[in-house]
């Protein structure tokens, strides 16, 4: 009987701080008014150049990019540097070529480095692999009008820092509002005005967030542009196409329907 | 071809003739298409013109995809992006197989219940009825094979417990497993036979479908009213019905032009809604994700799996019973594919002598509760399995078994069904009434 009662007490304070490292955990992810949000939005070339040099300066030091090709940064719809930007801009990576089975600087073909570092996730689909909200009601419906959300997550992780640390088993966590379980082992990346960006834009944290994260929802999605056209093209032709079929089938009918037709 | 009597295909050039003396297949072609289909049907009937632009639809990209594709993991998801960047429009094919899948399983999903609503299921339908339910099996395999190709976390981990399922099953369970997997645990053998299971699974079903059209072309469709077409001579049957062509042609393409409005929105605006987030990491054998979430096609069956576990009564019988050769992930298993079964087994099941729910009205509540008794096990089958998510699961899988097994048979005895009409004339007459006769 005691000892029953002892399990109970056991499974139920055991519940009990479930709930309450749920509650602790709770990640708050800002909803980032991004220019690509919903199904006329469209990336911001100007904000995709800021968050590619802001990926270049900060991120790549540990991060990789190993999916995204570098002369896609030419392509429409992504940041559309001048191709003679692209190749001086890819000389500054060395790759390894197979055929030399040396090192040489990058050119437009190659991909992106990967991550140097092996904590350090590859950055390519972050921005679909994370989804920042689930709403409402955890059915994700708002994800026509606000995009995945991957987005907003990665900016809020960036802008997350409360600047508290903790030391775990010989690692530093830092603490971020943002991430799952409230503690981070990435270091606060960010600082206002670490990057100078050569439009002249603020670059507050929360602005740097900001561009680095729409530049990696392109990385992730760099033909999103093409896609929202393709849909919107799409949905208008095919509703023509009904509106025409619907009369069609309403002709074709009357007579067995015993219907006037009145076109 | 089909019972109702119609006008048949006559050669009329030379070269008609000559074909038609070796090959009939212009006939053949000429009597599907014209097959004399009841007037009344409603907009329920469009489900089976769509499943089968769905299947033409996941070949065609299908095969386009599996030119680009490579399955290897080391190489299975950069081969993915590869078609997502650098394949001419490969983001659309993808995007559109990805979402063409769920397409498929929300018109599947419409067609069946229609079928348990109107009593397409029963006498003389029941060889439609259980092809159909073959096509739907398959359809769930192909759609679990396809989804480990891209080989992702939840495309690694799905295949880990899906394929897990097989090694519950007492004294085969284990080496069955691994002859599935092609070795102890999921590798680049189970990628590779899933790659060429899911290239083969398709035409399966397309020959199935064939078989399904072919036997309800025989017997003739079904309606809402349940009640068959007049067979005594054409101009009776003519009364009853319309030829397929033009009538039920240009209303499916309408309904289709409706529906692909709707589904290229899906794909244009929000491709990723349906799919889950960590499909994007890649997979590692080392890191388990938090929830392992099926697709939402699975989710109610998946609810029914998890439902049956170590402390429901009914287990713990059997368990006893059998010696414990029958656990709780047995047990789970089991359940999961007697749900299906059960429902392979409605034709038998349902007692009724009336075929349409319409004129049932007491099995109307019951057909419905298990519409949303189906909605809340896909709920269930989301959630996490613990506390109350697991309560509401056992109660809806009870409720999914009762259905068939309990309320099906006895409602047929005990129900007092309305009066059906006569023919499907006089029920399109009262919806249509015919004008009247001018006076001279």
């Amino acid at each position: 009987m005691i000892r029953n009662i002892t399990f109970a007490l056991i499974i139920g304070l055991g519940f009990a701080t479930n709930l309450l490292a749920a509650g602790a955990s709770k990640q708050h992810i800002e909803d980032f008014e991004f220019s690509f949000e919903g199904p006329f939005g469209r990336f911001d070339q100007h904000q995709l150049q800021r968050g590619l040099q802001v990926y270049t300066e900060v991120c790549a030091s540990c991060h990789g990019l190993e999916h995204v090709a570098i002369r896609t940064l030419a392509d429409p719809g992504g940041p559309s540097l001048e191709i003679s930007q692209v190749k001086a801009y890819a000389k500054q990576f060395d790759v390894f070529d197979p055929e030399l089975d040396d090192t040489r600087s990058a050119i437009p073909s190659d991909k992106f480095p990967s991550s140097g570092m092996l904590s350090a996730p590859d950055l390519s689909l972050m921005a679909k692999a994370r989804a920042g909200f689930h709403g409402p009601y955890g059915l994700g419906i708002n994800q026509i009008v606000k995009g995945m959300g991957g987005a907003e997550y990665i900016a809020s992780i960036l802008s997350g820092y409360t600047g508290h640390e903790k030391e775990e088993a010989d690692e530093i966590l830092y603490e971020n509002t943002a991430f799952p379980g409230g503690w981070i082992s990435m270091p606060p990346p960010l600082e206002d005005d670490l990057v100078e960006y050569r439009d002249n834009h603020s670059s507050t944290v929360h602005h740097m967030s900001e561009d680095v994260s729409a530049f990696l929802m392109w990385a992730a999605e760099p033909k999103m542009m093409a896609r929202k056209t393709m849909g919107l093209v799409a949905v208008m032709l095919l509703s023509l196409l009904a509106v025409l079929l619907y009369f069609t089938n309403k002709r074709l009918w009357a007579p067995i329907k015993r219907k006037q037709t009145k076109i | 071809m089909s019972g109702i009597p119609h006008d048949d295909y006559e050669p009329k050039s030379n070269f008609e003739k000559w074909l038609d003396a070796r090959l009939p297949i212009v006939g053949v072609l000429y009597s599907t298409l014209t097959i004399p289909t009841p007037k009344n049907l409603n907009w329920m009937w469009i489900w089976g013109s769509l499943l089968t632009l769905c299947l033409v639809l996941q070949i065609i990209t299908g095969v386009v995809l599996a030119m680009h594709y490579t399955p290897h993991v080391d190489l299975a998801f950069a081969s993915i992006e590869h078609i997502m960047r650098d394949v001419n429009a490969g983001w659309a094919i993808r995007y559109l197989h990805m979402n063409g899948a769920s397409l498929f399983f929300i018109a599947v999903y419409a067609h069946i219940f229609r079928g348990l609503y109107y009593g397409s299921y029963k006498a003389p339908r029941e060889v439609t009825w259980i092809i159909g339910m073959l096509i739907y099996i398959l359809m769930m395999a192909t759609g679990f094979l396809g989804y480990v190709l891209p080989w992702g976390q939840m495309s690694f981990w799905g295949a880990t417990v899906i394929t897990g399922l097989f090694g519950a099953i007492p004294g085969i369970g284990e080496p069955l497993q691994t002859w599935i997997l092609g070795g102890p645990a999921v590798d680049n053998a189970t990628l590779n036979r899933f790659f060429s299971l899911h290239y083969l699974f398709p035409f399966l079903i397309a020959g199935l479908v064939i078989l399904h059209i072919w036997a309800f072309h025989t017997t003739g469709n079904n309606n809402p009213t349940g009640v068959e077409v007049r067979r005594g001579s054409k101009a009776e049957a003519e009364k009853d019905t319309v030829p397929f062509f033009p009538y039920y042609v240009i209303k499916d393409i309408f309904a289709l032009a409706v529906i692909l409005a709707v589904f290229f929105g899906l794909v244009g605006f929000m491709p990723n809604y349906l799919g889950h987030p960590d499909n994007y990491i890649p997979a590692n054998p080392l890191v388990t994700p938090a929830h392992i979430v099926p697709e939402w096609y699975y989710l109610p069956f998946y609810a029914i799996l998890r439902a049956f576990t170590a402390d429901v009564w009914a287990v713990q019988l059997v368990s006893f019973l059998t010696g414990g050769i029958v656990d709780a992930k047995f047990f789970g298993v089991a359940a999961m594919f007697g749900a299906i079964f059960v429902m392979v087994l409605a034709p038998w099941l349902d007692t009724s002598s009336v075929r349409s729910g319409r004129y049932r009205p007491s099995f109307k509540w019951w057909f419905w509760l298990l519409g949303i008794d189906f909605l809340v096990l896909m709920w269930c089958g989301a959630m996490p399995a613990e506390g109350i998510y697991g309560t509401i699961a056992l109660i809806g899988s009870s409720y999914w078994f009762a259905y068939f097994l309990i309320i099906l048979p006895l409602l047929g005895v005990m129900e007092k069904s309305l009066p059906v009409p006569a023919t499907i004339e006089e029920d399109f007459d009262a919806h249509y009434p015919p004008k009247p006769e001018p006076v001279e």
